[in-house]
């Protein structure tokens, strides 16, 4: 048991941390959510430089070939310092695809142009039902003249709006998990519609519609009917990597709100000493620990490549819920000055919303520890 | 980061379990929650401590094997999982062994450490007493030094097991004039000695491990000091760290954990019930997070750094888990959730309505969640005192 980072993660964090506070400060946070495209370009190319945009992939595929938990600890960097735009979508959620489904061209490619920092990519899975499970995608590619005709809305794609390549989610035949194949689709292709929605966090989540979009052949990521297996790895991943980044908002929140409570004089004290505000804070210190040390078991879990399923569920319906939970409480200790654009805990209590219901909240990770242990299916 | 065990921690967890499984088999005990305050068993804690599996982390020079704390861990779990009844020994192997080696004279530590490896002496804690709770340190329990003794005099409460116990690890003033933290001093006071009496307390479960305990000029050798006169406070909190530190804050109740999770596998009228499931699972995941945050002081004590803040949080998380498990438990069997022990139609052989009563003190003994709270506001987060 070693509940430690290693000397190399402690490096990364701290360059990661450095480098967030100079290059994404909250200003840039704040203009991200008013701009079109949601990210600064100019940025994007400087976390390719430090080979963040390669971390996990491999070094044959142009990757930096760090592992999951490495990509987890910058993660958390990440989330604590909000950073806006397409890191998750291209390299967790399309990233991760192409390195499951992908062949190895697709992978010399597709992987290499994005540790280049000159593709941006994302995952066009959920659709109107907000569903992540295999029988509720009913987005359609009807095989035709060699490749693919794909008709239907996907919605919650993030980042669609810049990307370059979309790894869409459609159903080639069968029913649930069977029958289900990845499609790389250019969103520039004719029959793509892309509409930004208006989403708590202000994120650029989008819908996408496909109305008679012609795929060819080589567009079909891993084989035909076989995608959901993939996808499913893709999603636990997604849903630990969406851990790491709650686990570093909360860290974030919980610092914010201790020395906001040494500064802040009521009653000629700080409030900081007075019991009601130590408790809030105490009661946010455990939530951060424990959403910590679950969320990395998960990552080592998944990193190391052990069936991981029970602990992925856990992590996310435990951090999901104290996230939000001690967002809330750094509000009630900020007092009014919380709750105003200008102050910084609304883009964490945002945040913490969208990552709650994102890649399955307390409730749909509860019913996956259902069966992990062991209940019988309902009747 | 490795959330794993070593081989040689996997296989003595397996050789705890054997153990276990081969005394249940032999009916040497039944499975019962809270029974490292409880259960009572001579006979159980020498079967432990001839297994070698007390004093583990302590110096061979004294018996022990210096395994680390994880290793620790893993055998209490293992206990605390079959619900073992090892009160016997708990106290002596968990804090008061650790404060023998830790401030005791080498005569101290010869005589007590070996038996308590053995498994053959038990202690009971002397602390708070009825005026003194949460404020520990205005205790007024008085040992005065004369020229070849120390006179107690005072009473002490909710001292667990000290109709069972050998020993009690007693704190008492010896300097009622400086400041209240610094004039208190620590003994090992032999519980037998005249003048000690013990008075049962009995809880709301009807059932009697607490104890009033009333020292009537006691008179008790030098050689029971342990450590520094005047220095027992600083002592202490060493010791309240180790107390507060094990799994035993949040698996109490796990036999009763562990038979209702069964009986929800089976039984449809629970399984098929949407709010049973949700209860169960979340119960499940607090359970795991519960767990690590033990284990991460264990491994913290393992880094040889003192976890101050850290126990308290695991204190004050799995207490609460515990409460809250145990209110799940009695509210899922509905009507039958309030059966207890002796009924013939208890299901959980009763130790949901058991644990319910007996959850009311965990977020009490060993330290209150508010005070815990303190702790960790006031060392962990750097909030100011005043």
């Amino acid at each position: 048991m070693d509940l430690s980072l290693s000397e190399d993660q402690e490096m990364l964090r701290k360059m990661a941390r450095d480098f967030l506070a100079n290059e994404c400060p909250k200003t840039l946070v704040r203009e991200m959510e008013e701009d079109e495209k949601g990210y600064s370009p100019e940025l994007w190319a400087k976390m390719a430089e430090q080979g963040w945009t390669g971390l996990p992939f491999p070094e044959k595929y142009g990757g930096v070939g760090y592992s999951f938990l490495d990509l987890a600890v910058l993660l958390e960097e990440m989330g604590r310092a909000c950073l806006p735009g397409p890191y998750f979508s291209t390299v967790v959620l399309a990233g991760g695809a192409i390195m499951e489904a992908g062949s190895e061209e697709q992978k010399q490619k597709l992987l290499g142009e994005i540790s280049e920092g000159k593709l941006i990519a994302t995952l066009a899975l959920t659709e109107p039902s907000a569903s992540y499970k295999a029988n509720d995608i009913q987005v359609t590619a009807a095989a035709e003249g060699g490749g693919h005709v794909i008709n239907g809305t996907k919605l919650f794609v993030p980042d669609a709006n810049v990307a370059d390549v979309m790894v869409v989610v459609a159903r080639t035949g069968g029913q649930g998990a069977e029958g289900l194949t990845l499609f790389l689709v250019d969103p520039k292709a004719s029959g793509v519609s892309i509409t930004q929605l208006k989403t708590i966090a202000s994120d650029k989540l989008c819908e996408v519609t496909f109305d008679k979009v012609k795929v060819g052949q080589d567009a079909v990521l891993g084989e035909v009917g076989k995608g959901w297996p993939m996808v499913e790895t893709v999603l636990q991943k997604a849903a630990v990597a969406k851990c790491a980044e709650m686990v570093g908002g909360a860290q974030q929140v919980l610092e914010m709100t201790v020395n906001y409570s040494k500064e802040r004089v009521q009653f000629g004290r700080p409030i900081g000493s007075f019991q009601a505000i130590q408790h809030h804070c105490a009661n946010m210190a455990i939530d951060v620990d424990g959403s910590r040390f679950i969320s990395y078991q998960a990552a080592w879990m998944l990193s190391e490549g052990m069936p991981s399923t029970k602990e992925v569920a856990m992590a996310k319906s435990w951090t999901s819920d104290a996230y939000r939970r001690l967002t809330a409480l750094g509000h009630q200790v900020h007092g009014g000055i919380g709750f105003t654009k200008d102050h910084d805990m609304q883009l964490y209590y945002r945040r913490a919303k969208a990552a709650e219901v994102t890649f399955g909240d307390g409730d749909f990770h509860r019913d996956v520890v259902a069966s992990e242990i062991g209940l019988p299916d309902p009747a | 980061m490795e959330f794993k065990f070593t081989e040689t921690q996997d296989k003595l967890r397996a050789e705890v379990r054997s153990f276990l499984e081969e005394e249940l088999k032999h009916g040497s005990f039944e499975p019962s929650n809270d029974a490292w305050i409880d259960g009572y068993s001579k006979e159980f804690s020498r079967k432990v401590g001839a297994k070698g599996w007390i004093g583990t982390i302590w110096p061979k020079g004294y018996g022990g094997k210096e395994w680390s704390f994880v290793d620790r861990l893993i055998i209490t779990e293992e206990l605390l999982r079959f619900g073992a009844p090892v009160a016997y020994h708990w106290m002596s192997d968990r804090q008061c062994g650790p404060c023998v080696i830790a401030y005791g004279s080498d005569e101290q530590r010869k005589d007590i450490l070996p038996r308590i490896i053995k498994g053959e002496v038990s202690f009971a804690l002397g602390m708070s007493e009825p005026d003194s709770g949460s404020d520990l340190a205005s205790l007024q329990t008085r040992a005065v030094e004369t020229e070849d003794a120390f006179i107690i005099n005072g009473q002490k409460i909710w001292t667990s097991g000290a109709h069972e116990a050998d020993y009690i690890y007693l704190v008492a003033r010896t300097d009622p004039d400086v400041p209240k933290h610094k004039g208190i001093s620590e003994f090992i006071v032999d519980l037998k000695l005249p003048g000690i009496t013990v008075k049962p307390i009995v809880d709301m479960m009807n059932s009697h491990h607490f104890n009033e305990v009333y020292f009537d000029s006691v008179r008790v050798p030098k050689s029971a000091l342990v450590g520094e006169r005047n220095r027992g406070w600083y002592q202490i909190a060493v010791q309240l760290d180790y107390e507060r530190s094990g799994l035993e804050r949040i698996m109490s109740p796990y036999p009763m954990f562990h038979m209702m999770l069964d009986l929800a596998r089976q039984e449809p009228v629970l399984y098929n019930n949407p709010e049973v499931r949700h209860k169960l699972t979340d119960l499940v995941v607090k359970f795991e997070v519960g767990r690590l945050l033990i284990y991460r002081v264990a491994w913290t004590l393992s880094q040889g750094r003192v976890p101050n803040f850290e126990s308290a949080m695991a204190k004050i998380y799995g207490t609460a888990f515990e409460q809250h498990l145990s209110h799940m438990a009695t509210q899922v069997l509905g009507l039958s959730g309030q059966l207890m022990e002796d009924s013939r139609w208890a299901p959980l052989r009763g130790l949901a309505s058991r644990s319910y009563l007996f959850c009311a003190g965990a977020t009490l003994r060993g330290g209150t969640s508010e005070i815990l709270r303190n702790i960790v506001a006031l060392r962990g987060l750097g909030l100011p005192s005043q």
